[in-house]
């Protein structure tokens, strides 16, 4: 247990000794698309029926800020580590590789938590949001963030160099996390956009967790929740497979 | 006796390059043991499939009897390595660094010991010193401190002296045999062979990925028959007699080699008669630099032939 702990605490530090770029910079990002997106739309959009723009908008972007930066802990705390060549502590070391997965996947998701509580918390001086049901939104949290800390180990291995961890970002992460419904509804959506959103399963995420907070969601949230779990037991299977075989780690 | 490290019929490829071809070795606990060879020769690949941070093709390694593969944990928890690349994490101390360190191989509460290998590398000062901060043979001090928190019985040095001062070189030696007194078992590698001479008891020497030779550093250095003698000579010309003996001849040296040491009286006699005056000479022992000379060139001219 040790080992593990050890590593998870390196991970933890790691960003904490950075946290002016790794937590205040995401939350200020975070507020900022606030600000303009419901100065712009809160008089011409409505989500959901009695809920104001920027209310509907606030869980997608808080879920947003923990998915986004949950992967990025992952993914650049282990591509920095291979360039410089650092990872090699680890790889010497005793640590199992699920224990190895263990760590930074969970450093990943105490990463999200603290940005998206960062958020969560500043909104609340501004606005009034309801909370239906907080076991839904701590469910939605841990594993939307475990699901991209698993992908941004991936990506992190996956990854030569810096520019292919960006491309793996800018071409599948922010896509999918832009087109997720995180600034509106999918029922607003032509038919075709809205089946296709479907096979998003960045969309169950931010669906279900907007269902903790308003009770009303476009899917069910045990559907949700069942792709997202599936999602995660997938991705994990596979990261973990990446890591016993040493997939570019052990040549 | 269960051997420190046990090799067997290890072969690497990388793609269509043969980076090791059937390597067979064992090493006892308590050998202060050299691993030698030009670059690109197979000695750090042969180390990485030790610590599993390269997977053999085909063959097995085990670390005192555990498999690197199969028992990869145990294999680890004794084995100590210090690799050859100047790597460091810029988040930490130098004493963060030696902590998280120990903490991958379980170890809670390792302080006193921490504070023996900082005192022992000379890294007291810069304890508290962030990585980044630190000239490149500190860096080095600290890879070594890195390797021997979990006090492994089999440390492996990869060019632990490449690029560093002559100071660090032996605080760090002082404190190598210490640990090989103290029963750890010692693998090196390094270019400087005067170093593996001095250090070493036995001595394997790897060629293309293959190993052309092993035997203890004496046995090697005794396998060159002969002695060599170095003059300088008024005046300078060599006589007719000892042409044959001559090897070299350069800026007003002669160097002659004969069979025995013996032979040394019948080239002054020579000398002497030739109405020849010495005026400067030096005996030149064998050494394993000219062992390793010999060996990577005879295989190469096999290999020509």
């Amino acid at each position: 247990m040790t080992g593990f702990y050890t590593l998870f605490h390196k991970e933890l530090l790691r960003f904490w000794k950075v946290s002016f770029q790794t937590v205040l910079a995401p939350v200020l990002t975070t507020l900022l698309y606030l600000l303009i997106f419901s100065h712009v739309l809160e008089d011409h959009v409505q989500a959901y029926p009695g809920v104001a723009y920027t209310v509907f908008l606030i869980p997608g972007l808080v879920m947003m800020a923990v998915l986004q930066n949950a992967f990025a802990n992952s993914s650049s705390s282990l591509i920095q580590s291979r360039v410089t060549g650092n990872i090699v502590f680890v790889l010497l070391s005793p640590l199992s590789y699920r224990e190895i997965f263990l760590a930074y996947v969970l450093a990943s998701v105490a990463r999200g938590l603290v940005v998206g509580m960062g958020v969560y918390l500043v909104t609340l001086g501004f606005f009034e949001v309801p909370l239906r049901s907080f076991p839904w939104v701590l469910l939605f949290t841990l594993l939307g963030s475990a699901l991209l800390g698993a992908l941004g180990v991936i990506a992190g291995i996956w990854a030569e160099k810096f520019d292919q961890l960006a491309a793996f970002q800018n071409f599948i992460i922010l896509p999918l996390t832009f087109l997720s419904g995180v600034f509106y509804s999918i029922h607003s959506l032509p038919p075709f956009w809205q089946s296709l959103s479907h096979f998003n399963p960045f969309f169950y995420m931010i669906d279900g967790f907007r269902y903790g907070f308003f009770g009303v969601s476009d899917v069910s949230p045990y559907f949700s929740f069942a792709i997202v779990v599936t999602c995660f037991l997938a991705v994990s299977w596979l990261t973990l497979k990446m890591l016993k075989t040493g997939y570019k780690l052990r040549h | 006796m269960t051997p420190a490290i046990e090799i067997n019929q290890v072969h690497k490829y990388f793609g269509a390059v043969t980076a090791l071809e059937g390597i067979d070795l064992e090493i006892n606990p308590g050998e202060f043991f050299a691993l030698l060879g030009p670059n690109g020769a197979g000695k750090t690949t042969l180390i990485h499939i030790l610590a599993g941070l390269t997977l053999a093709s085909s063959g097995s390694a085990r670390v005192m009897g555990h498999d690197v593969v199969a028992d990869y944990r145990e294999a680890r928890r004794l084995l100590g390595v210090v690799p050859q690349e100047l790597v460091f994490d810029p988040f930490f101390t130098v004493r963060e660094t030696l902590v998280i360190q120990s903490g991958y191989y379980g170890l809670k509460k390792n302080d006193s010991w921490i504070d023996e290998i900082i005192h022992h590398l000379d890294l007291a000062d810069k304890a508290n010193t962030n990585m980044r901060a630190l000239s490149g043979g500190m860096k080095r001090r600290v890879l070594v401190a890195q390797a021997l928190v979990h006090k492994p019985p089999v440390i492996v040095l990869d060019e632990p002296t490449a690029g560093v001062d002559v100071e660090l070189r032996q605080a760090l030696w002082r404190f190598i045999k210490q640990l090989n007194r103290d029963g750890h078992t010692i693998v090196l590698t390094t270019h400087y062979l005067d170093e593996a001479e001095a250090l070493c008891n036995r001595v394997a020497m790897l060629k293309q990925g293959k190993v052309v030779a092993l035997d203890s550093t004496q046995n090697l250095i005794n396998s060159i028959s002969g002695a060599s003698v170095r003059l300088r000579l008024s005046p300078d010309t060599l006589p007719a007699a000892l042409q044959p003996l001559l090897t070299s001849h350069d800026e007003g040296y002669y160097v002659l080699t004969v069979k025995e040491y013996s032979e040394i009286e019948d080239v002054l006699a020579a000398l002497r008669r030739a109405q020849v005056q010495v005026l400067e000479m030096q005996l030149l022992q064998p050494d394993l630099e000219e062992v390793f000379v010999k060996i990577m060139g005879s295989t190469e001219s096999q290999e020509a032939a």
